[in-house]
C-alpha cells in the first residue's frame, strides 16, 4: 500500500481503485455478520466459491465477484444475499442455492422467485433490497453502506467515498471549527444519555493538561443490544475515521477501541481496520500532510457490564477492575490517567464523517426539536422482522414496530415495548404513538438508551421481565456502593417472592421506596438507573403484580410455581405425542386412554402445550385457579365408534 | 502452560500494568483457564502484586480459576431470548448435563455458562456450543445436539 500525503493524493488513490472497478460487473455480496455466520453463512460462501470453480469461472476469474459484507439488519430472514449489480436481494439461502443463483441470475440474468421476499399479507414478491417494507421504511445513513463494503478492505470504504470527511477536516478547518461544526449539528450521544457531543468536545478541547485522549466506547452489554457491534463488524472504517476527526478537533495524538471481547468479530475487524489505516497513513504521523500526529489501540472489555460506564470503562482501560468513580470531575477534565479525555459511544463517531461531508444541516434536517438525526435500532423479542433498523428520530414506537418490524408473530397481542436495557422502561400500548427522541422516551419512563428494543406480546409477564433485569444487574453491580448493591439485591428478593406466589401486601410499596433509595443515592448512572424496571412496570403494569400477589395468578403465564399445565379429558384423542416427549415423565396414559399429568412430577417446562397438536389443542395452562382432580381410572378409556374395545 | 508461552504473550504488550487485563484474556483463551502458577508468572513479569490480580480475575466474567470442561456451553439469556423462553431452555439443560451456570461435570465433558447476548436475537432462544450457535431451540430439542457431542 502506498503512503498518502496529502488529500490530493487520497483522491488520486480514490480515482485508481474506482477505475479498477467495473460496476457492471456481477458481484454476489453475503452477509456474514454474526447473526448471519449463525445460520450457515460461511457455508453459503463456500458454496459460491465452489460453484465458480466448477462453472470455470476460474479462468475468467474477473467475471464474477463474491463480497462478505457486514450486517444489513435482516437477521431474520438471513443468510442474506444481495446480487450486483442488479441489487437482487435474496433471503434465507442455503449452499443448494449456488448454483441455481451463478447460473440463473448471475449468468442468464433470471430472477428466482422462491428466494425473494414475499410480504406475509399481501403476497406481493420484491425483488429488490428497498422495496421491502423491512427496508423501505428506514433511514440508513450508518448502516446502508455495510452491504456494500467488505469490512476487512479500506479500499472498499474509500470506493464509497471514506477518508474524504478525515480530508476536508485536516485540510480546511480547523479543530475549533470542527467543534463548532459537530456542536452546531446538535448531534447526541448515542450510548444512552444524549449529552451534546459537540459540548463534551469542547470540555475536553479547553481542558488543560497533556496529554489529552479519545475513546470509542465499544462496551455493549445491555442484552437484547447489537447495534454497536453491527457497526464495527460492517464498517469500522467510518469510526475509525469519526474518532480521528474527533482527536484533531480535541487535541488528542492517542485513541482507543474500548470493544468487548464477546464480540470476537467487532475485535478483529476493528484492528485489521487500525492496521490497514496505518498502512495508508490515515493514523500516524504527519496524517494526510497535515502535521497531525494519531495513533489508536484496541483493548478488549473481559466481561462487565459496568464497564460501560465511563469512569469504569476508564478504570479498565488502566488494566485495573472496573469500578467507577463519581463525576464531577468530568473525564473531559480528569480521565485517562488522570487526563483530559473524550468518550463517545460508536454510534456518534460514527455520525461525525456524516456531518463533516455534508455539513451540520445534514443532521439538522432530520429529528425533532431536540433529537437530530437517525438512530439504530435492535428491534427483538415478539417482533416478526426481527434485525437491526435505522430510523429517523421522531419516528412513532408503532411505525417501527408495525411498519419497520411487521408486527407481533402469531396474531399475538402488543403488551409492551421495553426501550434502553436494564436502565429502561417498559412503554405500554397506549403510548405507541409517541415519538421517538430522547425527551419524549424519558417522559412516559422509558429511556433511549443505547438503542435496545425489544416488544414483548400477551405471554411475556411484566413481573417477570422486572425480576429479569433486576437479576441482570444484581449480578453486574460492582459492590462498591452500598445502595446499589444492596438495593438491587433487596428488590430481587422481593420480586422472586412474588414470582414465586409468596409476594405479601405491601410489597408493591416496599419496591417503589428501595427503588427510589436506590435511584437517589447510588454512585453511578448503573445503580442510579436500575430501579428503573421495576418502578416503570409497576406504574403501568399494577394490576399483573396485584393479581402475582392477591390472586397468586401469573396472568401470561410464565412464572412457574404459579402456573400448571392440564389436561382436558374432554379434548384429549390419546395420541401419545406429549406423553413421549415428556421429559419428566410426568404424563401417564396410552393408546385409547385419555393422558393425565402427574402434578407432582412436572417441572411445568411447558413441552407438553407446545407439542399438542393444534387439531386437539388438550393442552391448556392455568394459574390462579385448583387443578381439576385427574379423571378417575375407568372413565379414562376413549371409545371410538364401534373400536371401543375394553384394554 | 509453561512459561515460555506466557512470556510470548506478555511480550506482544507494553510492559505496564495497564496491559494486565489483555495479557489475562490471551491466557484464558488458549489455556481456558488461569493456573496458579501462570499467575504467578505474570505477577513477577509485569511487577504487578498476585492480590491485583487476583481482584481482576474474580470481577471480570471472562476468567475461570477452575478447568473448564472439553465443551463449552454457553446459554444465551439475553432479553429477547429471555422472552423467547430463554429459562425453559437453561433449565432443561441443567437437567440434563446436571451442573449449573458457572460449573463444569465431574468428567470434564461439559461446562455451562450463560451470557448476556450474543446478538443473535432474530435466533432467539439462542445456545452456543463451543463455536457453533443453535437457534431458535426448543427445550426438548436440546437433548438431540447435546448427544453429538463427546
Amino acid at each position: 500500500m502506498p503512503r498518502i500525503n496529502s488529500p490530493a493524493e487520497l483522491e488520486e488513490l480514490r480515482k485508481g481503485i474506482l477505475s479498477k472497478r467495473d460496476p457492471k460487473k456481477p458481484c454476489i455480496a453475503v452477509c456474514t455478520g454474526t447473526g448471519c455466520l449463525a445460520l450457515g453463512a460461511a457455508r453459503v460462501v463456500a458454496a459460491f466459491k465452489e460453484e465458480f470453480k466448477k462453472k470455470a469461472l476460474g479462468t475468467k476469474v474477473d467475471l464474477v465477484n463474491i463480497r462478505e459484507t457486514g450486517c444489513p439488519g435482516f437477521c431474520e430472514r438471513g443468510p442474506l444475499v444481495v446480487i450486483y449489480p442488479e441489487e437482487i436481494c435474496y433471503l434465507r439461502v442455503k449452499p443448494a442455492d449456488a448454483e441455481e443463483i451463478v447460473s440463473q441470475t448471475v449468468l442468464a440474468k433470471k430472477i428466482i422467485d422462491r428466494l425473494l421476499y414475499v410480504d406475509p399479507l399481501t403476497g406481493e414478491k420484491s425483488v429488490h433490497e428497498s422495496e421491502i417494507p423491512f427496508y423501505k421504511n428506514q433511514m440508513r445513513h450508518l448502516i446502508g453502506n455495510n452491504i456494500k463494503i467488505d469490512p476487512k478492505s479500506i479500499d472498499d470504504y474509500l470506493a464509497v467515498g471514506g477518508y474524504s470527511a478525515l480530508a476536508k477536516a485536516l485540510g480546511q478547518m480547523t479543530p475549533e471549527h470542527v467543534v463548532e461544526l459537530v456542536k452546531d449539528s446538535n448531534l447526541r450521544g448515542r450510548g444512552g444519555a444524549g449529552f451534546p457531543a459537540g459540548k463534551k468536545w469542547e470540555f475536553a478541547r479547553k481542558s488543560p493538561g497533556n496529554p489529552k485522549y479519545v475513546v470509542v466506547n465499544a462496551d455493549e452489554g445491555d442484552p437484547g443490544a447489537f447495534m454497536d457491534r453491527a457497526v464495527l463488524e460492517g464498517n469500522p472504517f467510518s469510526v475509525l475515521e469519526g474518532l480521528t476527526i474527533g482527536a484533531y478537533a480535541i487535541g488528542s495524538h492517542e485513541g482507543y477501541f474500548y470493544v468487548r471481547q464477546e464480540y470476537p468479530l467487532a475485535v478483529e475487524n476493528v484492528t485489521l481496520a487500525i492496521q490497514q489505516a496505518e498502512e495508508y497513513g490515515f493514523l500516524g504521523k504527519n496524517i494526510l500532510g497535515s502535521g497531525f500526529d494519531f495513533t489508536v489501540r484496541v483493548h478488549r472489555g473481559a466481561g462487565a457490564f459496568v464497564c460501560g460506564e465511563e469512569t469504569s470503562l476508564l478504570m479498565s482501560l488502566e488494566g485495573k477492575p472496573g469500578e467507577p468513580r463519581a463525576r464531577p470531575p468530568y473525564p473531559a477534565v480528569k480521565g485517562l490517567r488522570e487526563k483530559p479525555t473524550n468518550i463517545n459511544n460508536v454510534e456518534t463517531w460514527a455520525n461525525v464523517p456524516l456531518i463533516v461531508n455534508n455539513g451540520a444541516e445534514f443532521l439538522t434536517s432530520i429529528g425533532t426539536k431536540g433529537s437530530k438525526g437517525t438512530k439504530i435500532f435492535s428491534l427483538v423479542g415478539k417482533v416478526n422482522n426481527t434485525g437491526l433498523v435505522e430510523v429517523p428520530m421522531g419516528i412513532t414506537l408503532r411505525d417501527i414496530i408495525y411498519k419497520v418490524g411487521g408486527g407481533i408473530p402469531g396474531g399475538k397481542r402488543f403488551k409492551a415495548v421495553q426501550s434502553g436495557g436494564p436502565s429502561g422502561g417498559c412503554i405500554p400500548e397506549q403510548y405507541l404513538d409517541i415519538k421517538v427522541d430522547f425527551d419524549e422516551l424519558k417522559k412516559v419512563g422509558a429511556i433511549m438508551g443505547s438503542g435496545g428494543m425489544i416488544v414483548m406480546d400477551e405471554d411475556t409477564c411484566m413481573v417477570d421481565v422486572a425480576r429479569y433485569f433486576l437479576n441482570f444487574l444484581t449480578g453486574e453491580s460492582c459492590g462498591k456502593c452500598s445502595p446499589c448493591r444492596e438495593g438491587i439485591r433487596q428488590m430481587l428478593k422481593i420480586l422472586t417472592r412474588i414470582c414465586e406466589g409468596k409476594g405479601e401486601e405491601g410489597d408493591i410499596e416496599l419496591l417503589e421506596e428501595l427503588g427510589e433509595t436506590t435511584r437517589d443515592a447510588s454512585l453511578c448512572a448503573l445503580g442510579g438507573t436500575a430501579p428503573n424496571p421495576v418502578l416503570n412496570t409497576i406504574r403501568y403494569f399494577r394490576d399483573e403484580y396485584e393479581a402475582h400477589i392477591k390472586e397468586k395468578r401469573c396472568p401470561a403465564f410464565v412464572c412457574k410455581h404459579l402456573i400448571a399445565y392440564h389436561i382436558d379429558p374432554g379434548k384429549c384423542q390419546a395420541c401419545m405425542t406429549c406423553l413421549r416427549k415428556c421429559p419428566a415423565q410426568a404424563i401417564t396414559g396410552g393408546k385409547k386412554q385419555i393422558h393425565v399429568i402427574d402434578q407432582d412430577k412436572c417441572t411445568k417446562c411447558g413441552t407438553c402445550f407446545e407439542v399438542c397438536p393444534s387439531k386437539f389443542d388438550a393442552v391448556e395452562r392455568l394459574s390462579g385457579v385448583p387443578v381439576p382432580p385427574p379423571v378417575p381410572e375407568d372413565a379414562r378409556r376413549i371409545v371410538r365408534e364401534s373400536k371401543g374395545k375394553k384394554r | 502452560m509453561d512459561n515460555d508461552k506466557i512470556d510470548k504473550i506478555i511480550d506482544k504488550y507494553p510492559s505496564d500494568p495497564s496491559s494486565l487485563i489483555q495479557i489475562l484474556l490471551d491466557i484464558q483463551h488458549e489455556h481456558r483457564w488461569l493456573p496458579d502458577e501462570t499467575l504467578k508468572r505474570v505477577s513477577e513479569k509485569l511487577n504487578v502484586p498476585l492480590s491485583r490480580i487476583q481482584h481482576i480475575i474474580t470481577f471480570y466474567k471472562a476468567f475461570s480459576v477452575v478447568p473448564k470442561g472439553r465443551h463449552e456451553i454457553h446459554v444465551c439469556t439475553g432479553t429477547a431470548c429471555h422472552v423467547r423462553g430463554a429459562p425453559r431452555l437453561l433449565s432443561a439443560i441443567q437437567d440434563l448435563t446436571g451442573i449449573k451456570p458457572g460449573e463444569t461435570d465431574q468428567d470434564l465433558k461439559f461446562s455451562l455458562e450463560t451470557v448476556n447476548c450474543v446478538g443473535c436475537c432474530a435466533l432467539g432462544p439462542v445456545m452456543v456450543v463451543d463455536e457453533e450457535y443453535h437457534g431458535n431451540m426448543a427445550p426438548a430439542e436440546s437433548e438431540e445436539v447435546l448427544r453429538k457431542y463427546e
